[in-house]
């Protein structure tokens, strides 16, 4: 048995918070992947897990909620993904794949630039 | 990479509702589909709705959905894992709400809206069997503080300050218990201990923290042993508690696998030690010097106090003993400081309670509210309400050791006062709601008859005492009590409230005081009119069939297994057949024939 420190405590709690932090709602960004049956033929999955998977690798855990929902209502432009952020307007991007939802971490979630390539407003 | 949380209950409620299964079928569903790697199943204590077991959250969106079966657990899967659809079918439905309708998440909910959750922030939320959950919600930082930037007078002085009283039943202040057992630190053999017998009939508040954040009264005994000045301490759980056992003895093992119990703890040189034991099914076991005479391997009886446990209490020792939700609240009190749990609950009971709601109530469950909440808020809003339209007639509380709360109390500010000085008390929190139906002579008869058993036989006021008042009851009961005998049972209620030993045979007339007190018109009717305004007393029930009503099927007849139900010659205007009639010398009073009559309803109890 060894003593912990009260430094590796703390470490530890903040390596495990991204565990819990999702039960809490506390993100303040959620991501929201359409995952109905045209979404998912149209390849929301990959996207789903990149955003997991990025999210997570970004340590954003605490901050990022990805979530998914049914049918967002245009299915040719799927896979949809729309951004959620307190006090900011809903950015939708559309036909998404795992390379562009990798970028959109990087430069959105954690840059907090929108990545205007690939909205709906430039795909119409 | 996880991508969404399932956490399923298990609490001894959806244990025995059949969680274990959805489990089982879930991780076998999740693997067919491939989805082992995205989504986590984590097993966790209880949520509170136990009416509605077996419950299941799904995050990160907190859909919340009850009665869930092992069937479900596909269409789950298919439907909201894998295309984000959550199951409307099975999500919870609001029963208050007027149009029935589905509520998302848990924290929508008027369950959980009205809540306050402070000894259950972890419950139905971290799986208690994972250490790191539980650090990973600020666990051990509240000893890591204490240990290294607080002194032990420092931490008495921040719990006193908190104003917690003990919440396992007495209401003592846990600052002032501290203070007394503080002297000679390093230099006496001093002892922690918990309280986890919890021996109130229907009361499970204790074994559903244990059971869900068992690390949380780990930390609060070590930082209680830092206060006092002690290194060893005892849970005292007693053995019909096995799953909460099973948790608590993982949470032990953890927590000294990681250095957080032992030696030389964060190297701060303070060290502690913990076990458990359990206790053998005898309430009377629950009390302080019963228990730690238990402890120590003797047969469970209390002696007199003083010597309060603080100056000799286990083995002989300065000893402090709370009870499990007092400890849950310490750590928080530890971290958040004295005024914000003060901030919470009324002038002199401070923070939050635990209510093991049960009896005639919609949501059976676990609550935590502030102090001062009503009783109306609790049973109206949060219990939602009485089932089948019934009317409200009392609340019990405190148990064994209690007394009701008529309905026109119902707006009273629950705190520990308030409970007094209405004749009840906080007791350790079961809330038993009582309806129209319910008979109050029965009430103190059922209460009465469990400290009658559970009395140790150690002083005669409450061995022979509670006997004859029980004897007394019967006879009302029966009905063939006299008016006298209400003084009689004044009296003797008073002579062992004031002479019996500990504190079971002094509150056990209680629950007859208070019936006499604000249902005396109950009594009387048992007594001189020979009847059970409720219907539930059985010597007092007369069945009769309406001649007039009686189509003369001849059903009841059939059914009455004590022959008691014949033909009769009248043949009622515009009816083919004879009527019956029940000869009352023979009637068992079974209601075979009332169950048998429910279309015609010509039978009738009274
Ligand atoms: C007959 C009897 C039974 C009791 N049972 C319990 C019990 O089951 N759990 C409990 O915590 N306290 C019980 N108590 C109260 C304890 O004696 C003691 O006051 C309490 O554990 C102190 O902890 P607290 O100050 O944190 O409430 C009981 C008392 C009596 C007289």
């Amino acid at each position: 048995m060894k003593a912990m420190s009260i430094a590796e405590l703390t470490a530890l709690r903040d390596k495990m918070k991204d565990r819990v932090a999702m039960r809490e709602g506390s993100g303040q960004i959620r991501v929201v992947v359409g995952m109905a049956t045209c979404g998912i033929a149209a390849g929301a999955r990959p996207v789903l897990s990149a955003f997991v998977e990025k999210v997570g690798e970004a340590g954003l855990g605490d901050r990022v909620i990805v979530s998914q929902t049914g049918c967002i209502g245009i299915c040719q432009y799927e896979p949809v993904v729309e951004i959620f952020e307190d006090g900011k307007e809903k950015v939708t991007y559309v036909k998404m794949d795992a390379a562009k939802a990798a970028e959109v971490v990087e430069k959105h979630l954690k840059g907090g630039v929108v990545v205007d390539a690939y909205t709906i407003g430039q795909n119409k | 990479m996880i991508r969404s949380h399932v956490l399923i209950c298990g609490g001894t409620g959806c244990t025995s509702s059949g969680s274990p299964a959805l489990k089982t079928a879930l991780e076998k569903e999740l693997a067919a589909k491939g989805l082992t790697e995205e989504i986590k199943i984590v097993m966790t204590g209880c949520f509170g709705l136990c009416a509605l077991g077996p419950v299941m959250i799904v995050y990160p969106d907190g859909t919340f959905y009850s009665m869930v079966t092992p069937e479900d657990i596909p269409e789950i899967v298919e439907e909201h894992l894998l295309k984000g659809r959550p199951v409307e079918r099975l999500e919870y439905h609001e029963q208050a709400a007027e149009d029935h309708h589905v509520v998302n998440s848990l924290s929508e909910t008027m369950f959980y809206k009205k809540q306050k959750r402070v000894a259950l922030r972890n419950c139905g939320v971290i799986n208690p069997e994972d250490i790191n959950e539980y650090i990973a919600t600020d666990g051990y930082q509240a000893l890591a503080k204490a240990l290294t930037e607080m002194t032990p007078d420092e931490v008495i002085q921040t719990v006193l300050d908190s104003g917690l009283r003990g919440r396992g039943g007495g209401g003592f202040p846990t600052g002032l218990k501290w203070k007394f057992a503080c002297a000679n630190r390093g230099q006496v053999k001093k002892y922690v201990a918990c309280n986890a017998d919890e021996g109130d009939p229907g009361a499970f508040m204790d074994r559903s923290i244990l059971e869900g954040d068992p690390h949380a009264v780990i930390e609060a005994m070590a930082l209680a042993a830092y206060a006092i000045g002690a290194d060893e301490g005892y849970v005292y759980v007693r053995a019909e508690y096995p799953i909460a056992i099973h948790r608590l003895q993982i949470a032990i093992d953890q927590a000294k696998e990681m250095g957080l119990l032992g030696e030389n703890i964060f190297g701060t040189g303070f060290n502690f030690d913990l076990k458990i034991r359990f206790g053998a099914g005898a309430f009377v076991c629950g009390e302080e010097t019963a228990l730690m005479t238990s402890i120590e391997g003797n047969r469970g009886e209390p002696r007199p106090r003083p010597p309060f446990p603080a100056v000799k209490g286990l083995f002989g020792q300065p000893t402090i003993l709370n009870n499990v939700e007092t400890y849950a609240n310490i750590p928080q009190i530890i971290l958040n400081g004295a005024k914000w749990f003060a901030d919470m609950g009324t002038e002199k009971s401070k923070g939050t309670k635990v209510f093991a709601l049960g009896g005639k109530i919609t949501n059976t469950g676990l609550v935590e509210v502030p102090m001062g909440t009503t009783l109306r808020e609790i049973i109206e809003e949060i219990g939602g309400g009485i089932p089948n339209g019934k009317k409200f007639k009392a609340a019990q509380t405190g148990g064994p050791s209690g007394g009701c709360i008529p309905a026109h109390l119902i707006d009273t500010p629950i705190d520990y006062d308030n409970l007094l000085a209405i004749g009840s008390m906080m007791g350790s929190g079961g809330l038993i709601v009582m309806d129209e139906d319910t008979c109050m002579v029965d009430i103190a008869r059922f209460f009465l008859e469990f400290t009658v058993d559970e009395s140790c036989g150690k002083c005669t006021p409450c061995r022979v005492g509670t006997r004859r008042l029980l004897e007394i009851l019967n006879k009302i009961i029966e009905g063939k009590g006299e008016m006298e005998d209400l003084d009689r049972m004044e009296e003797l209620c008073n002579y062992i409230k004031s002479a019996s030993l500990c504190g079971l045979g002094q509150t056990a007339p209680n629950p007859v005081i208070s019936t006499l007190r604000y249902f005396k018109d109950e009594y009387i009717a048992h007594i001189v009119d020979k009847t059970c305004p409720a219907g539930v007393c059985k010597s007092l029930l007369k069945f009769t069939i309406d001649a007039d009503k009686c189509i003369g099927c001849g059903l009841c007849a059939k059914n009455c297994p004590a022959d008691a139900i014949a033909r009769t010659t009248y043949i009622a205007p515009g009816h083919k057949l004879a009527s019956f009639a029940i000869d009352s010398s023979k009637c068992v009073k079974c209601g075979a024939c009332l169950d048998s009559c429910k279309k015609i309803k010509a039978i009738s109890k009274k």
